[in-house]
Parts: C-alpha cells; sequence; structure tokens
C-alpha cells in the first residue's frame, strides 16, 4: 500500500551553502527497512524534480535507525542569493515527507495525517 | 571514583535566538559552562556588510544584550562562558564586554579574546602562492570572484579556546570558529584530553554539534511529534553532561519546558552533517555512524562509544563577496482565476522590464498559498483558490535596475489586472546588496590563532 513518507519517518533539513541537507528517521524500528529500501538518493532527486539542480547522495546511520540525504544544487544558488520563498530550505524535510512510498501490507502503519 | 561530569549548557543557536535562555540556563540548575553559537554562514556576510557602515561593529550585540543581565550571576558562581559572538570583530566584542564588566563594578574579570581568523588581507597572496580557493562544492575558479571579496575567516578550533581558559579567561570570545569548538574548548581545558586522542575529541565535537543550535536539541523545531513537546513558552534549551571517557547525556533543567527524547537529539544528530561517517572539524573528524544512543527516561539520552579520526590537513575558509542585487515584489490575488491573473502578472512584469531596459538575470515566482515553499513538490492547487499570493524575485548585477524594478508592483493596482491587494510586499520594495558565500580551503600553517586575556 502507499503511504505518506511522514508516517513512517520524521526529518529535519538544513543548508550548506547551495547543498540542503536532510535527515530522515524512522519512528519506529520495524520502520527502518522500509526507509532503507525505498528511499532511495534517486526517489528523492525525482521527487525534487528541476528544484535539485545536482547529485543526491544518501548515507545510512544503523546506529540511529535514520538516513541522511545531500542535495546538491537545491538552493537555488544558496541562503544568501536564493530567489525561492524558503531560502534555506528549511521546510524541505517536511517537503520529503510528503513523498508516497511502497509499504508492506502486513506492516501496520498508523495514519497520522 | 569518576569524578563528576562537565555540565556545560548551549544559550543561542543563531543570532536573532533568544537573548534570556542565558539567565534561564545559569538559574534552572547547575551548570559549569555556558555556550553560545551566533555564527551562520549568512551572519558573517551580514556582519561584515555592518563593519563595513561602522568599524566598531560587526559582532553579534545581542551577545552584549543577553550578558548584561547576567553577568552578576556568571561571576558569583564562577560560571564560564565562550561563545564566537565576536563574528567579523572579535576584539570589538571582548572589549565591549570588558566595558561591561567595569560598569557593573566586576573589576578584574577576566575576558579571552581568539583572533586569527581573518584572512582577508592575506587571500590574495595565498592564492598567488599557489593556494587555488576553488569553491569547494562546485570546484569554480576564486578567479572568479577575486575582485569582488569582502571577508575571509577560517573556522579556527577549540585548541586556542583551551588556552585562553588556561589562562584565566572567565568569558571566551571568538570570531570564526567551529560551533562544536565552544563545547569541545572546555572539555579540552577540563580534562586535558590529548591532541591525538581522536575518539574523545570527536566526543567533544558531537557533543557541542548537539547543544550549537539552542532549543533545537530540547524540543524546538522537533518534527518527530511537537505536539508532544511541554511549554514552548519556557523552553529549557539543552545541556551536554560529559564524562572524562567521551561518553555524554543529553538533558535539560528540570524546571523549564522542552523534551530531550530520543527522536528529539537524533534530529538535531543529523542537522546539516553531510557524510555521517566523515564530520571534519579543525579538531577531529567525527564519525555519527559510531556511537550507541540510548534514551534514559526523564529528558535523558546517552551517547556512548563515539569514534573519531585525525582533522583533514586543511582548514575550511568562508569567503564572503559581493554577488549583485535581489528584490522581491507581490499582490494578493483572489477568486476567480487568481493563479491566472497571476500568471499574466508575471507576463506584465517581464514585458515592463523590457521595455524599461530593467537589467534581469534570474527571476523567481511563487504562488505563496499553492506552491510557494515546495515547488515542484507541492501538491496540485484546488481548481479554484480563494486567494494566492504572487510574488516574484529577480537578481541582478545592477543596483539601479533591482531598485526601478521595486517600482514596478504600485502602478498594477490601477494599471494591472483586477482582483488583487498589496498586504504583505507593500509599497516599493528596496533592493537588496547580495554577499554570497564561498566555501574553500587552505593550508593548516596558514592560519595562526592568536590568543589574549584581557582584564577589566
Amino acid at each position: 500500500m502507499k503511504r505518506f513518507l511522514y508516517d513512517l519517518a520524521h526529518a529535519r533539513a538544513g543548508d550548506k551553502g547551495d547543498l540542503c541537507n536532510i535527515g530522515v528517521i524512522a519512528r519506529r524500528p520495524e520502520y527502518w527497512p522500509v526507509l532503507q529500501r525505498e528511499v532511495t538518493a534517486e526517489r528523492v532527486k525525482a521527487w525534487f524534480g528541476d528544484w535539485c539542480r545536482g547529485p543526491v547522495e544518501r548515507y545510512e546511520l544503523p546506529n540511529l535507525q535514520a538516513l541522511n540525504f545531500v542535495l546538491h544544487g537545491a538552493l537555488d544558488g544558496g541562503g544568501l542569493v536564493s530567489l525561492r520563498l524558503d531560502t534555506q530550505g528549511k521546510t524541505y524535510g517536511f517537503a520529503l515527507l510528503r513523498m508516497e512510498i511502497e509499504v508492506p501490507d502486513d506492516l501496520e502503519v498508523p495514519r497520522l495525517v | 571514583m569518576p569524578s563528576a561530569p562537565l555540565r556545560i549548557a548551549g544559550a543561542s543557536g543563531f543570532w536573532g535566538d533568544r537573548n534570556d535562555a542565558l539567565l534561564d540556563q545559569l538559574r534552572g540548575g547547575p551548570v559549569d559552562f555556558v555556550m553560545l553559537d551566533y555564527l551562520a554562514e549568512i551572519t558573517m556576510s551580514i556582519l561584515r556588510v555592518k563593519k563595513m557602515r561602522d568599524p566598531n561593529a560587526g559582532y553579534a550585540g545581542d551577545f552584549l544584550k543577553a550578558l548584561a543581565p547576567a553577568l552578576g550571576e556568571i561571576v558569583a558562581r564562577g560560571v564560564r562562558v565562550t561563545t564566537n559572538a565576536g563574528g567579523m570583530n572579535p576584539r570589538g566584542c571582548a572589549e565591549a564586554v570588558v566595558a561591561l564588566a567595569r560598569q557593573q563594578g566586576h573589576t578584574g574579570l577576566r575576558v579571552g579574546l581568539v583572533e586569527g581568523d581573518d584572512l582577508v588581507d592575506r587571500l590574495g597572496a595565498l592564492h598567488d602562492a599557489g593556494v587555488p580557493l576553488s569553491h569547494l562544492d562546485t570546484g569554480a575558479p576564486f578567479a572568479s570572484i577575486r575582485e569582488r571579496v569582502l571577508a575571509a575567516n577560517a573556522y579556527l578550533g577549540a585548541d586556542p579556546i583551551a588556552e585562553a581558559l588556561r589562562q584565566g579567561a572567565q568569558i571566551v570570545v571568538t570570531g570564526r570558529c567551529t560551533d562544536s569548538a565552544l563545547a569541545l574548548g572546555p572539555l579540552l581545558f577540563h580534562y586535558g584530553w590529548a591532541a591525538d586522542d581522536w575518539n574523545r575529541r570527536a566526543a567533544g565535537v558531537i557533543a557541542g554539534h548537539v547543544i550549537e543550535c539552542g532549543g533545537q536539541a530540547s524540543g524546538g523545531n522537533f518534527a518527530g511529534g511537537w505536539e508532544t513537546v511541554p511549554d514552548l513558552a519556557n523552553l529549557g534549551y539543552p545541556i551536554v553532561e560529559v564524562d572524562e571517557s567521551g561518553d555524554f547525556t543529553v538533558t535539560k533543567h528540570p524546571g523549564l519546558g522542552g523534551l530531550v527524547s530520543a527522536a528529539v537529539v537524533k534530529e538535531q544528530l543529523l542537522y546539516e552533517i553531510g557524510d555521517p561517517r566523515a564530520y571534519r572539524t579543525p579538531d577531529a573528524t567525527a564519525d555519527f555512524t559510531s556511537f550507541t544512543l540510548t534514551d534514559l527516561g526523564g529528558d535523558r539520552v546517552r551517547i556512548a562509544g563515539v569514534r573519531g579520526g585525525p582533522p583533514p590537513d586543511q582548514l575550511k575558509v568562508s569567503i564572503a563577496y559581493q554577488d549583485g542585487f535581489t528584490n522581491a515584489v507581490g499582490l494578493t490575488f483572489v477568486w476567480p482565476h487568481a493563479i491566472e491573473r497571476a500568471r499574466a502578472t508575471e507576463r506584465l512584469l517581464l514585458e515592463r522590464c523590457a521595455k524599461l531596459g530593467i537589467q534581469i538575470d534570474a527571476h523567481h515566482v511563487d504562488w505563496i498559498g499553492v506552491n510557494g515553499a515546495w515547488g515542484p513538490m507541492a501538491p496540485p492547487p484546488p481548481e479554484q483558490p480563494a486567494e494566492v499570493l504572487f510574488r516574484m524575485a529577480i537578481r541582478t548585477r545592477d543596483r539601479d535596475s533591482a531598485k526601478r524594478f521595486g517600482e514596478e508592483i504600485a502602478p498594477l493596482v490601477l494599471s494591472g489586472v483586477p482582483g488583487a491587494c498589496s498586504g504583505l510586499l507593500t509599497g516599493r520594495p528596496e533592493p537588496r546588496p547580495v554577499v554570497n558565500f564561498w566555501p574553500a580551503l587552505v593550508p593548516r600553517d596558514a592560519v595562526s590563532p592568536r590568543v589574549e586575556v584581557l582584564v577589566a
């Protein structure tokens, strides 16, 4: 079944120049394998579309059951020069959590939205 | 018998944070050190502009506002303070602290000053001597901005802060240093960790990283359950209790609001870290995948077993340079066909710019309420939204063009498409000079930190 990533994870976004850093954390231990399988760098890159002009890197932190994404060229040149409303990508964590992912039917995931 | 851990409290996460957090951290319970971070990439550029206007400015004046009502308590209890509030003018900031201490009768207060991060006068010579200074992320050549450089500051580490503490400083003021150094400096001073004890140094880096962003590590900006965080209005900022081994507990004062849970601390751990196995600072390279994290309950989270390695042999330098101007205008359109009228207004403004010779290097349109924050990730708009805030921003090298663009919006209330009001972006918006940020690397031996202690 398709579910918002929000139901399985929480996230925090930050900026470094034109790079957006998004940490994505499993809300429960049983969600961690789903995140590893579903939230790939390719899918994140596709989700951001032309708002992410460079590559996306994904790092795993098994000790925190979390993924860290680095999106290159995702802030319209960086927080100081960006013309966007959200110059530093502060809301991009929530933006990523709105992506839908495939969740096994037998996994119980309460709806949070 | 193990000695008591060193308690370091965070009391500022950026310039603009709450000035009363320092007093809260002092009065809420026992602390040994308080660290206050004021510097983001953006802040250094703003401080540079301020210093250009006034040579005595250029530091985060908020630190003095936070300190004024707290200094008596700091002196009476022997708490020590570290801060990078010095920004572009650490000496000016340290002298202001000395003046405040004298004014309040705390003569003899020792104020540490760390300088040596400012490389602006030597940048050209370094480049001529073969240091590439290429853009750290894009690889772009330094020559493309060399004539437009306004400031250049290396990220210093924790050792100069520890040295200032050894010389008896009770308050240490730095310019650009890594945020985590404000916590690691006190740890190096207190425990005397060896210069090559990479695991303990990395643990101190991570402890500092956790509390460098103020309330973000104790329930502020918590996406994993904001509705469960008690009393944000009295948010207790985070505290780390660090053992000699480097293992530490994240907590907060019990009488204040907020929440320290595994989920809260994880969000802050991941904040802006890049590759988690190689978090590089001048003091050590920290591995964020190496440690265990345990929620002990009662607003206590334990982090143990941090591993690290040596730092890179180059230091990061943040270069600020002039990069043209931006301006933004807006109008709110109401039902019906609000988005169509926003589109028409974008076309109209571009036609006016072409007609009047207003030069635009780039433009960007948001329909706030529809896709302003998220662009292509936003869900499709409702067929007929009740209102849409049209916002159009431009970038240009020409200040006059940026100014004239700002003058083109108000006339549209009478001469544009109907059904609009001004509201948020009213009048004639003024152009904003862009001071952009250029990260680069310099050899470590090109930077010589200087430590001095001023006495009130």
